[in-house]
């Protein structure tokens, strides 16, 4: 096998892992719509990266944390529906950060790999990096698990009951936004939500309990990188389409299964 | 703050977008009383259980706390998706409380039957009992209830009614409640509020179902019909609303 499948291999493992727990947290809270607009968003932190010519993966957790900030914030004076404003958010970002790339084309940026992922460009450092962003992530979500539960079950109760939600409320999001500029490597913007949404959608049915859920969603995760990066490989095509695909096939699959829960 | 006093508001106000709706409210909660409150449509009910629950901050006045106050809290609904799959056993233990009390908790609603039963296939008035049983299970000083009866059965409502009465005591809390029921109101509560933006009266009641703002609010007839309505049946009904002969020990007046 050659290094740059292993490496994109070992990423796609991590990043279905953590998508588990992180992918269930999007659904129950219904924030597949705000997944979408984070990852639109680092479209322009690529540019922004490209633009002060610093690391690129950088700008765009940086950018991704800061929408995920303001997004927050916003929902706390919301005149408009929160869908409203993340449509508006989510559309205008993809919009300048698809302009301002392409000012870049110049320099040969693959416009493509951003938007639909790719193979070729993960190194091993970065595999080390992101296993240690996991680790740390996975470590905060056992560690906050009950309460941010607790918040999704209900906000006020939570509230009353003395849980600090919106602290809560931004360490999801912000968790929520590092998984996004960590998978864009290997899904590419345009379907990083489907990763987080497909595998818990389908665990869902076959499960009883939150824990359940999130890691038997972590399971379907890992096997759809696995069979999507291997087909993207062998048959030359784009590896998020191929990842998102093997994760709509389990997700099909399980269709006929009468959900008893 | 005297000793029994367990929560005082003073003068509170609450105003959204420049819409006022809350002003000048001043009451307070003493530990073993039970205080409804009553009064219309947007009269401010749910809002003033919000701002001294803390969900909402006060406008203007204030809401003081006797220290170490906790709350238990049942909502008028659940913001849960039916994505989440959760049992009632984990959700009660969700709340930092031990087994053994929420499982008294549950016995106490009669309820128990329900331990592995998913959240989201409760009835309406199975959910209100659970989610009574999860803010008893905490002990709290100040039980806080927005229309506990939603969803429950007419004839399982005066049971419910009695039991959340009987909590004063089991509980040694105070007892904060809004209702819509004003007959139930009227029988088992020991001080109403009647709310329409301001306090129009307080007190026991038997005094605010003849003050002249109370008749005002739900005109005569109502008032009368539903002033300080004592039942006269030969039986009643249990939590299920099962009707029970009244002389196996009925308390019933």
């Amino acid at each position: 096998m050659p290094d740059f499948l292993l490496y994109s291999l070992l990423v796609g493992i991590a990043i279905a892992i953590v998508a588990g727990p992180l992918g269930s947290f999007t659904v129950w809270r219904k924030m597949a719509y705000f997944g979408d607009t984070l990852a639109h968003s680092a479209l322009i932190g690529v540019a922004l990266g490209l633009f002060l010519s610093i690391n690129v993966a950088l700008t765009i957790v940086f950018t991704c944390i800061l929408i995920a900030v303001l997004l927050v914030y916003l929902e706390h004076r919301n005149s408009l529906s929160t869908d409203t404003l993340l449509g508006v958010i989510s559309h205008g970002s993809l919009a300048l950060g698809l302009v301002c790339v392409s000012l870049y084309s110049s320099q040969r940026v693959n416009l493509f790999a951003y938007l639909f992922g790719d193979l070729l460009t993960v190194t091993l450092s970065e595999v080390i990096t992101i296993y240690l962003v996991v680790a740390l992530m996975l470590g905060a979500i056992c560690w906050l698990w009950k309460p941010l539960l607790m918040i999704t079950v209900d906000q006020s109760l939570a509230k009353v009951e003395g849980r600090r939600v919106t602290l809560l409320r931004l360490s999801l999001m912000m968790m929520v936004a590092l998984v996004i500029a960590l998978a864009m490597k290997i899904v590419g913007v345009m379907l990083i939500t489907a990763l987080l949404i497909i595998p818990a959608a389908t665990s869902r049915r076959l499960t009883s309990s939150p824990e359940a859920m999130a890691l038997v969603a972590s399971v379907i995760g890992v096997i759809s990188v696995i069979l999507g990066l291997g087909a993207s490989y062998w048959f030359d095509i784009p590896a998020g389409p191929a990842v998102v695909l093997a994760a709509l096939a389990s997700f099909l699959l399980t269709l006929p299964v009468q959900s008893r829960y | 703050m005297s000793a029994d006093i367990l929560l005082e508001v003073e003068n509170l106000g609450f105003h959204i977008d420049g819409k006022q709706l809350l002003h000048n409210v001043s009451f307070s909660l003493q530990r073993g009383e039970i205080t409804t409150v009553i009064g219309p449509n947007g009269a401010g009910k749910s809002t003033l259980v919000k701002v001294i629950t803390g969900l909402l901050p006060a406008s203007s006045g204030e809401v003081k706390l006797a220290p170490r106050l906790t709350f238990g809290y049942v909502p008028q609904r659940l913001h849960m998706d039916a994505s989440l799959p959760i049992k009632v056993s984990r959700f009660l233990s969700l709340s930092d409380c031990s087994k053994s009390a929420y499982k008294q908790a549950l016995a106490l609603f009669d309820v128990s039957h329900l331990y592995n039963q998913l959240m989201h296939r409760l009835s309406g008035g199975e959910l209100q009992r659970v989610l009574l049983a999860r803010a008893v299970a905490r002990k709290p000083d100040v039980l806080v209830l927005d229309e506990p009866l939603q969803g429950v059965d007419v004839n399982g409502q005066s049971e419910l009614y009695r039991l959340i009465a009987s909590l004063r005591d089991e509980l040694d809390c105070a007892i904060f409640m809004v209702s819509h029921d004003l007959h139930l109101v009227m029988a088992q509560t020991d001080k109403v509020l009647c709310l329409n933006q301001h306090v129009c009266c307080q007190g026991q009641p038997e005094s605010v179902s003849q003050h002249p703002e109370y008749l005002r609010l739900f005109g005569k007839s109502v008032a009368e019909e539903f002033a300080v309505y004592t039942h006269h049946h030969d039986h009643h009904h249990n939590i299920h609303g099962d009707a029970v002969s009244c002389d196996k020990g009925c308390d019933h007046a």
